[in-house]
């Protein structure tokens, strides 16, 4: 590359791309993908769930694709969840400070979101 | 310094509103309604696993008013963000990139996003509706 279009900084640092800056829109359209599909599944199951007593919609949620598809559901939701909140906290969010602790929230906030459903999930699976 | 000193892109006050402004923000407004919406979701599935009378607790709030307008509006939070996305990542593959299939596909997603709500909750009150 033509030396001339390299910023002072890029020149004093040496350093190259950092070869991520892909990886936030990729993870974005894959989860996105994943949950177009999981949503016409999670739609038919809470439909079916609607009159069901204690029992049968555990025994309903129980089920192993039934369970597989929601924790898959779950771990996808609260990921995208994660990645879209990054960007509209990025965009709207201009003082450094609140930024960095929303940011950290939310990430926490999802992963305990996500490690919640999960535990919930394999309870109801695998029996108590 | 403060970066909210800056001065923004003036693009509600100018530009006169068309139906890819109004998805655009309303994606992003869903999409929080939505990332909230998951709390009751994480929260059902806790109750299911921990017994009949926090499955009923759940139940019943589904049940009351406050309930039933945050599950219509999540229904069709997830209607719209559903359909929208599925316009944005068919526009990520170089789908549908002329002016008019960019307002066409934005209308599509914004009536069907109403007609899926409603085709939704005709089918629960066809049912007798919520418990």
């Amino acid at each position: 590359m033509n030396e001339q279009y390299r910023t002072p900084l890029k020149v004093a640092t040496g350093l190259g791309s950092a070869k991520h800056g892909v990886q936030h829109f990729m993870a974005q359209r894959l989860t996105a993908l994943a949950l177009a599909l999981l949503s016409v599944w999670f739609i038919w199951l809470v439909l079916k769930m609607l009159h069901l007593d204690y029992a049968a919609a555990h025994a309903l949620v129980a089920q192993p694709w039934n369970a597989i598809l929601m924790l898959a559901f779950v771990i996808a939701v609260f990921w995208h969840a994660q990645l879209g909140l990054q960007v509209v906290v990025e965009d709207y969010v201009h003082t450094h400070g609140w930024q960095l602790a929303l940011q950290i929230a939310i990430k926490f906030l999802c992963f305990l979101g996500a490690a919640a459903s999960v535990f919930a999930i394999l309870r109801i699976a695998l029996g108590h | 310094m403060s970066a909210s000193a800056r001065p923004l892109s003036p693009f509600t006050t100018i530009y006169r509103w068309q139906i890819q402004m109004v998805t655009s923000i309303v994606h992003r407004i869903t999409g929080v309604a939505l990332a909230f919406g998951t709390i009751l979701l994480c929260v059902a599935l806790l109750a299911l696993a921990s017994g009949p009378d926090a499955f009923a607790s759940v139940r019943a709030f589904c049940a009351s008013w406050p309930g039933l307008v945050l599950l219509f509006g999540w229904s069709w939070a997830l209607s719209f963000h559903l359909l929208n996305g599925i316009r944005h990542l068919l526009q990520d593959v170089g789908m549908g990139f002329t002016i008019a299939q960019f307002v066409r596909n934005s209308w599509i997603a914004m009536i069907g996003s109403f007609a899926l709500t409603a085709l939704l909750w005709a089918f629960v009150f066809a049912q007798g509706g919520v418990v």
